[in-house]
């Protein structure tokens, strides 16, 4: 992994209540895929398939984040699915 | 039957159309909120196309991440708004029903099992902790010789790897440690995940994705707490939050 060249800048940001315009995608569906009150509603979503939505997730968040070089990326996917 | 679904946002106990004001336009699908009432609670709920919700179509918009992206931002920013007003129990994303009466009678079957999930959170946030090794802490400088032979190749991969592990379990030492600090100050934890790489867009692997459940009256301690770990050597210390509490608003199996 080369760590140095893709070092982040991570600078502390306040997240949610109150303006949530820097809450990362990420963060948000940590949370509402795998938390809030479940519900069976009248057409039933299956969230079983979370996983897969994180895996294609994937191609979208490299989208709006600074992205790796595509070589890291490719690494990644290799490594990363399930 | 209607072209329309009712899609449920959260439910609260104590919610008045003021607590909706400024989310005019900005529900899923730029719907208007609003609340529907029985047994004693609110729901929040929203229009939705019944054709973009129906299950085998739903299917499909789960992997259309423009879709989920925008979906996943207006469920947040009606809770997130209105959970900065009152207490309310956030529902998981897509959560629809045919029309209002079957959330009334949601409401009224559940009123029980809701209550106490208000309880729970009343006059706490969510706050999350998420710890991740710093690029190369704690890490020797590999060696810059280049190896002249095959096995000198495999030992000095090995050993790479070998350090390599070492500091991943270091830092997830270090994590723990992190964790036990915070679950002090809070009144429940719980892990997530931890993000990968690639859907954070940064290089470090996580050790730990935490949320907490934390009394208001202790966020100041929480705040200081992360900030003493600023300086940490191996890990860098990330905290979100406040959030509405989606990650606790589980309903208590029967309970």
């Amino acid at each position: 992994m080369t760590g140095a060249e893709l070092e982040p800048v991570l600078e502390p940001r306040s997240t949610s209540l109150f303006g949530d315009r820097e809450v990362a995608l990420v963060d948000i569906l940590d949370r509402l895929l795998a938390g809030g009150v479940v519900l069976t509603g009248d057409i039933t979503i299956s969230l079983a398939g979370v996983d897969l939505v994180r895996v294609s997730l994937r191609a979208l968040v490299t989208s709006i984040a600074p992205a790796p070089g595509p070589r890291e990326l490719a690494v990644e996917e290799r490594d990363g699915l399930r | 039957m209607s072209d329309a679904l009712s899609y449920v946002y959260a439910v609260g106990r104590d919610l008045g159309d003021a607590d909706l004001e400024g989310l005019a336009g900005a529900g899923v699908g730029e719907g208007d909120p609003r609340l529907v009432v029985a047994g004693g609670l609110q729901a929040v709920v929203g229009d939705v196309p019944r054709e973009e919700f129906e299950a085998l179509s739903l299917d499909d918009r789960l992997e259309d991440l423009g879709w989920l992206a925008a979906t996943a931002r207006a469920h947040h920013h009606v809770v997130d708004t209105i959970g900065s007003r009152r207490t309310i129990a956030p529902l998981s994303l897509a959560t629809v029903y045919f029309d209002d009466d079957r959330v009334r009678t949601l409401l009224t079957d559940g009123a029980a099992a809701f209550t106490a999930v208000l309880d729970r959170l009343e006059g706490r946030a969510e706050w999350g902790v998420k710890v991740s090794m710093r690029s190369g802490g704690g890490r020797e400088q590999p060696g810059t010789e280049r190896p002249k032979t095959g096995a000198e190749y495999l030992r000095s991969r090995r050993q790479a790897l070998r350090e390599g592990d070492q500091a991943v379990a270091r830092a997830e030492a270090d994590a723990e440690e992190i964790d036990e600090a915070v679950r002090a100050l809070a009144v429940a934890s719980r892990r997530h995940r931890p993000q990968e790489q690639s859907l954070t867009g940064r290089s470090e692997r996580m050790v730990l994705n935490g949320a907490y459940l934390v009394d208001a009256g202790a966020a100041g301690q929480l705040t200081s707490l992360v900030g003493s770990w600023s300086e940490h050597p191996r890990v860098r210390v990330e905290l979100t939050g406040p959030w509405v509490p989606y990650s606790f608003a589980a309903l208590e199996g029967t309970s």
